[in-house]
């Protein structure tokens, strides 16, 4: 049990083996070690980042939509405006167009019911002339007598 | 069986098992009743450093291969009790400068290694030594004192770099001379410091060489027992109870091997610790 010269070695291989653990072995273990923390925290950081992009992507593409779907509403709205517009512009030539034609038709209407008259003054002045001429049975001057037989028609 | 040679002395068969393999410095001769300090426990010595170049192998092969990638086997299991030991390190001795992690992995590991050797049956390699032609082989480097001290001095020096480091040369001979009494008792405060200082390294040293020693000495005795059977009367039944105690034994030590080499360890932790931390701090 007596302490010798082997405790001078031991103490002597302990620092040699000690000064080899610390300088060779384990800076490259400690230092793979924090860089696959590093890259652990970049990628979970990464990660992150991806989750978030995809929602703001998400977000945006709902706030367009949204804003598609009401500008499509805008659309079919004024499309419906335009629609009941066009139908009433229709409506008011049509009612316009049909004024117009029951007028001119009037206007023809009384336009011939002027020509009849006139053509009934007509043969009204002729049947009296005749008519005087067969009571008078004599020829009167159609000329000499026109004043009054024109005089005549107009009264009729 | 080296118990073949004498097996009715059991008491030279013990003997035999607890004699190093000596090397006299002097004149440079293998002689097992070698005295004195010049000579070399070569069987403490070579098993020591073969376990601790076993140790720095497997280290720096994990070194090589380290990346920060995924890390394979080898490197997993490296890595996993670095991360241990610096976990413990920074939870005994936050302020810990790089050397603290690599000591305490080291003394682990390594006294964990040398401690193993003694779950290899104990007469196996001293046999086969004895059939080399070397007459005296103990295989557990940690049942020396030589070896235990060895490691426990070293970190008795350092535990006195450590003050010296951390509180400077005037800071420390004045903790020393002033606690825990006060500075009028500095004759008092300083003997029992000394003692302390003393104690820590003794007791590092000789736990870990008492539990290993104890450990082989029961081993030995239970192979005496199983040697004996053979000659006995009721040997069938003596071998069964050497075999059922070698078997209780081997299991109860399993647990020994790993508790010193972590009590060895994180006790040096403690002291590089507080050596480093100063006592008037506490107040």
């Amino acid at each position: 049990m007596d302490i010798n010269a082997t405790l001078i070695l031991q103490m002597i291989a302990f620092a040699v083996f000690v000064w080899v653990t610390m300088k060779l072995a384990l800076p490259p273990i400690s230092k793979a070690m924090k860089d696959r923390e590093v890259r652990i925290a970049d990628g979970l950081a990464a990660a992150e980042k991806g989750s978030k992009a995809l929602q703001d992507a998400s977000t945006k593409s709902d706030e367009a939509l949204k804003a598609a779907r009401v500008q499509a509403q805008e659309i079919v709205g004024a499309a419906n405006k335009q629609a009941t517009q066009i139908v009433e512009q229709a409506r008011q030539d049509a009612e316009s167009e049909k004024t117009r034609i029951v007028a001119s038709g009037h206007a023809e209407v009384q336009r011939e019911i002027a020509q009849a008259k006139d053509a009934l003054r007509r043969q009204v002045s002729e049947l009296a002339v005749a008519g005087a001429s067969k009571i008078l049975h004599r020829e009167i001057d159609a000329k000499t007598h026109a004043d009054v037989l024109n005089e005549l028609a107009a009264q009729v | 069986m080296a118990a073949a040679e004498a097996p009715e002395d059991s008491g030279s068969y013990v003997l035999h098992h607890l004699t190093n393999l000596k090397l006299d410095l002097r004149t440079m001769t293998v002689d097992p009743q070698a005295h004195g300090f010049w000579v070399l426990n070569l069987d403490s010595v070579i098993f020591s450093l073969v376990l601790g170049s076993l140790f720095l192998f497997v280290l720096l092969k994990a070194a090589r291969s380290a990346t920060s990638g995924k890390p394979s086997g080898l490197v997993n299991f490296v890595e996993i009790t670095l991360e241990f030991w610096e976990n413990q390190v920074k939870e005994v001795f936050p302020q810990a400068n790089p050397l603290v992690v690599p000591l305490a992995l080291t003394i682990f590991v390594w006294v964990l290694l040398m401690n193993l050797m003694d779950v290899v049956p104990v007469d196996l390699l001293p046999f086969l030594a004895g059939q080399a032609g070397v007459d005296h082989l103990r295989i557990v480097p940690s049942t020396d004192v030589n070896i235990t001290f060895g490691l426990s001095l070293s970190v008795f020096l350092l535990i006195i770099g450590y003050n010296l480091v951390f509180k400077g040369p005037i800071g420390f001979l004045k903790e020393v001379l002033s606690h825990p009494f006060g500075p009028w008792l500095a004759p008092v405060n300083l003997v029992l410091r000394i003692v302390e200082e003393i104690a820590r390294p003794v007791s590092l040293a000789l736990r870990l060489f008492g539990n290993l020693f104890a450990g082989e000495l029961i081993f030995v005795l239970i192979a005496l027992l199983l040697a004996q059977a053979r000659t006995g009367i009721g040997g069938i039944g003596l071998a069964g109870l050497g075999f059922v105690a070698h078997l209780a034994w081997a299991f109860f030590h399993l647990l020994v091997i790993p508790l010193q080499a972590f009590v060895f360890a994180v006790l040096t932790v403690v002291y590089l610790s507080t050596a480093a931390h100063s006592h008037s701090e506490d107040h």
